[in-house]
């Protein structure tokens, strides 16, 4: 198990005391037969180790591409990266080999996705697809992968582990096959865990278990958590920072408090205002108008700029550049100002 | 994959269009359609004008010129009992195409009435129909059909076109009868039909105006790839000695023919094979594309 | 598991009764004299027509003929042909080289469509997958009955790389390219569901999560895929097994093989009724009992089955 910790660490360019995880200016984009889709344009993402960073935006928004981005897993064709850095502890995770790119996935970056019937494999039992990992990555014997498979079902607190390790996905409830599939991302201690919209296909009452599980997970091991989520209720329990995309950018990052508290761009705004609240119960809600743009054809300027109730010429023509507001604060509004109320 | 799917399928706005329609416009831009289609007319015209092809009689036969080669008159030399090759592939197109496209329709029939019946009333009567169709599927085409022709075609003095027609028309329905019953029952659970059940419309008005226009895509598509699968059953049949004979042509029954004496005379065997597998081929290339129109799913 | 085998028998005895009842309604519902429709153009003797009135008892109403009929099918009773020879004898000295021959091709079809259909799902639209496309197209448009007789001049006949007939105890050699022949009759639908089937898979989410696991591509296509893309092919193979009979007769007529398509073919020929009708209901049973097995391979391998 230590080989491939030490075949990593040896990679060039290691350096200890970079960040955990860093993206710089990433760029993707789909090309199709109905033209090319500018998925993602220029994310700059940052996560440090014991951290939770909530990426937040509408569905098209680039944030489950970011994702599939970082872990090297973009259907390519049609999605191509074109620009950017993806550094893990310093190294460009882009300019790597193939087979060196691979060891670092599951080993050091892992994923939850979040469709966990889908995302696991109908005609393998959870064991199986558990224990390939072991096995494939650690060169264990079948015997002894199976037996970390069960300590590893055991972990996420799937009741009688040692029986159901032997059970197909579709066995499972909803909520305990998300379990499976944290337990399958955690295999392999990885330090960086990016779930992507873990708890969008579950009920209510089990979503808050999955996390809670997984805010669990991170403290006892460390890791830096990357949530992406489209729901503003999980942010504000379990994230430490915020990143709002739209359109394919990162348009606002903050800590999880200022923002909830001033929201310093108008979509961040705009979206907090059209959350329902039992204090204003009785007025109408602010929806915010329009849809989210077509990734084929993005509004010049300020991408947000056509549902914008600030919007005047200036956004059209230009895009508006990244303030930096406080020290940990980020916003690319041109009126950042009038939006915080200074 | 959620963004590039949110990406692809943005339309843009447009006049509102029937299936038909879009189908046929996506059809007329595909190669292979019009290769299909320039052969299905050829086809078509051999069969039913041959002799603007030829002027030979087929069955003006001289044992004299047995195996006799190309000559002149004759483009593809003579068979074993001194008839014109190409003059009888050239008419072999008729019976064919008669046979395959009767058998065809047969086929539609049934499973059209049979599929519309399931679909639509359901319960005991669908169960029932169904399970039929799997009955009828246990039994291998062919070993059904040698067994039915067989019979059919015991009255010595029939040239067997009837018989072949019927045996392919009542063996062949299974699948166009599945395809109508999906199609019906997904067109009646929409909504607007629904809708026009509760307004008190007639089960003889829902099916012809709401459910069978729905149905018709899919239903065009297995009718097309029955007709090449019935031009290939013909020909098998008349190959076997249960289907077309006595004074008909047919390019199975060359093919057997020809089959004894193909180490004299190849000519005679390898034509009929052509243009059938032409004619087969022309076939399912347009109901491959056709089907492609229908369900751009699928591609 | 137990529930879904016990359902898949009770279907398969009613469908066998349905099966058999319209093999023989074909045959002998609605005739009027049913020994002379058996015969075809062939006088019958008298000592056949005592023969097959004691066997197909003609006196009795319809349904008790039939319940004869199959009584005798399963008690291994089939009849016996109008030369007098036991249909069970032939069949036993048919049996063995088509079982063979049949197996070959089904191999044969299975590897060709299966290699090809997974590079063909992978590299969708590549040079690969056209030329693949265009070839199986080519391939469905070739009647046996075109295939069979070309393929012995050809290959047999004028080039002479193989043996034209085939013998009783024909090697695989001599068995190759008839088994060729028949294995073209199914190789192409095999491999156009292997290829859509790869394609379907490849774009799954677990396959995504697959490479996630950081698992090698090779892993990933032949561990995880495949055997999602397999089962559809698998319970194609079922229902090839008809088409791949019903190929036979042709073939083994045309190769010379006397195998069960062979006798058949001659019992067409010779106007044998009797012969033709056990014959075939053999088969509708063979058929029956590989799809049973065939579906319960694909319960084998497709778990959401097995716990339906």
């Amino acid at each position: 198990m230590t080989d491939i910790r030490a075949h990593l660490d040896a990679l060039p360019g290691v350096d200890p005391r970079a960040p955990l995880l860093e993206v710089r200016d990433l760029h993707v984009e789909f090309r199709t037969r109905d033209g090319v889709a500018r998925a993602v344009n220029g994310v700059d993402l940052r996560l440090n180790p014991g951290e939770t960073l909530a990426v937040l935006g509408e569905s098209g928004c680039g944030k489950s591409v970011t994702a599939q981005a970082i872990m090297g897993i973009l259907d390519t064709p049609p999605g191509h990266v074109t620009r950017g850095e993806v550094r893990y502890r310093g190294v460009d995770l882009l300019r790597l080999p193939e087979a060196d790119r691979r060891k670092v996935r599951a080993n050091r970056i892992a994923m939850v996705f979040q469709d966990a019937l889908s995302a696991l494999n109908p005609v393998y039992t959870v064991g199986f697809q558990l224990a390939e990992q072991f096995r494939m990555h650690r060169g264990m014997s079948r015997k002894d992968a199976k037996q970390r498979a069960v300590e590893l079902l055991d972990q996420v607190r799937i009741p009688d582990a040692r029986r159901r390790v032997d059970d197909y996905p579709h066995q499972f409830s909803g909520g305990m096959r998300q379990r499976v599939m944290i337990a399958m991302a955690l295999a392999l201690d990885p330090e960086v865990l990016i779930a992507d919209e873990p708890t969008t296909a579950l009920d209510v009452t089990v979503q808050a278990q999955i996390m809670n599980l997984l805010a669990e997970l991170q403290q006892q091991r460390g890791m830096g958590l990357m949530l992406i989520t489209h729901d503003m209720g999980v942010v504000a329990t379990v994230a430490d920072r915020i990143a709002v995309m739209y359109a394919g950018k990162v348009v606002e990052e903050a800590p999880v408090h200022d923002i909830y508290a001033r929201p310093a761009h108008a979509y961040t705004q705009a979206l907090l205002e059209s959350i329902p609240r039992l204090d204003l119960k009785g007025r109408p809600l602010n929806v915010i108008r329009g849809l989210p743009p077509a990734l084929t054809d993005i509004p010049s300027g300020c991408a947000f700029h056509p549902r914008c109730t600030y919007a005047r010429e200036i956004c059209r023509l230009e895009p508006p550049p990244a303030y930096r507001i406080a020290p940990q604060r980020i916003a690319s509004c041109h009126f950042v100002r009038e939006v915080l109320g200074v | 994959m959620s963004d590039y799917n949110a990406v692809s399928t943005v339309e843009a706005p447009g006049k509102s269009r029937t299936l038909a329609g879009d189908a046929w416009l996506d059809l007329r831009s595909r190669k292979v359609f019009w290769i299909a289609a320039v052969l299905v007319v050829v086809i078509l015209v051999m069969a039913f004008w041959p002799s603007l092809f030829t002027s030979v009689d087929p069955r003006d036969c001289l044992l004299a010129r047995k195996h006799a080669g190309a000559s002149g008159g004759a483009l593809f030399g003579y068979d074993f009992q001194g008839c014109d090759v190409y003059a009888k592939t050239v008419y072999g197109a008729r019976d064919s195409i008669v046979v395959s496209v009767s058998a065809t329709l047969v086929a539609g029939l049934i499973g059209l009435v049979v599929g519309l019946l399931a679909g639509y009333f359901g319960g005991w009567l669908d169960a029932l129909l169904s399970r039929f169709v799997d009955v009828m599927l246990a039994i291998p085409f062919l070993l059904g059909a040698i067994v039915l022709a067989k019979r059919l075609s015991a009255d010595p003095q029939s040239n067997g076109i009837v018989a072949v027609i019927v045996t392919l028309g009542v063996l062949g329905w299974t699948t166009a009868a599945r395809v109508m019953r999906s199609a019906v029952i997904e067109a009646k659970n929409q909504d607007y039909v629904t809708a026009a059940r509760m307004l008190g419309a007639s089960p003889a008005r829902l099916m012809l105006r709401h459910i069978l226009p729905n149905a018709f895509g899919p239903f065009i598509v297995v009718l097309t790839v029955l007709l090449g699968i019935n031009i290939a059953g013909e020909a098998t049949l008349s190959y076997l000695g249960v289907g077309l004979k006595g004074d008909a042509i047919s390019w199975g029954l060359a093919i057997a023919e020809a089959g004894p004496y193909a180490r004299t005379a190849a000519g005679p065997l390898v034509w009929p094979s052509v243009f059938l597998a032409a004619t087969v081929l022309a076939f399912i290339m347009l109901g491959d594309a056709v089907r492609d129109a229908f369900d751009p799913k699928l591609r | 598991m137990f529930r879904y085998i016990v359902r898949r028998l009770l279907q398969m005895v009613l469908t066998f009764f349905g099966a058999t009842f319209i093999v023989y309604a074909l045959m002998f519902a609605n005739v009027d004299d049913p020994l002379q429709a058996l015969a075809g153009d062939r006088p019958i003797t008298d000592s056949q027509r005592a023969v097959l009135e004691a066997r197909y008892h003609l006196d009795d109403g319809f349904f008790t003929q039939y319940w004869h009929y199959v009584s005798g099918l399963l008690t291994g009773d089939f009849g016996q042909s109008l030369t007098g020879r036991p249909i069970s004898e032939m069949l036993a000295q048919a049996w063995p080289v088509t079982v063979r021959l049949a197996l070959f091709a089904i191999v044969i079809a299975a590897v060709i469509a299966v290699g090809a259909g997974v590079l063909s799902g992978i590299r969708r639209g590549g040079a690969f997958d056209t030329a693949t496309l265009v070839l199986t197209l080519l391939v469905l448009a070739m009647p046996i009955v075109v295939l069979a007789p070309l393929a012995q001049l050809v290959f047999g006949i004028q080039l002479g790389w193989f043996p034209p007939t085939a013998t009783r105890d024909a090697n695989l050699y001599e068995l190759l390219l008839p088994a060729l022949v028949l294995g073209t009759l199914v190789v192409a639908t095999e491999l156009r569901v292997t290829r859509t089937s790869v394609a379907e898979n490849l774009r799954a989410d677990y396959v995504r999560t697959a490479r996630a696991k950081g698992l090698a591509p090779k892993r990933v296509i032949g561990v995880h895929v495949l055997r999602n893309s397999l089962i559809p092919v698998i319970t194609l193979i079922g229902v090839d097994i008809g088409a791949l009979m019903s190929g036979a007769v042709v073939t083994e007529g045309v190769f010379n093989i006397p195998g069960v398509g062979f006798n058949l073919l001659r019992g067409i020929r010779t106007e044998d009724g009797p012969l033709v009708v056990g014959f075939v209901s053999v088969l509708v049973i063979v058929f029956l009992v590989i799809n049973l097995i065939v579906d319960l391979l694909y319960a084998a391998l497709d778990p959401r089955i097995r716990y339906e």
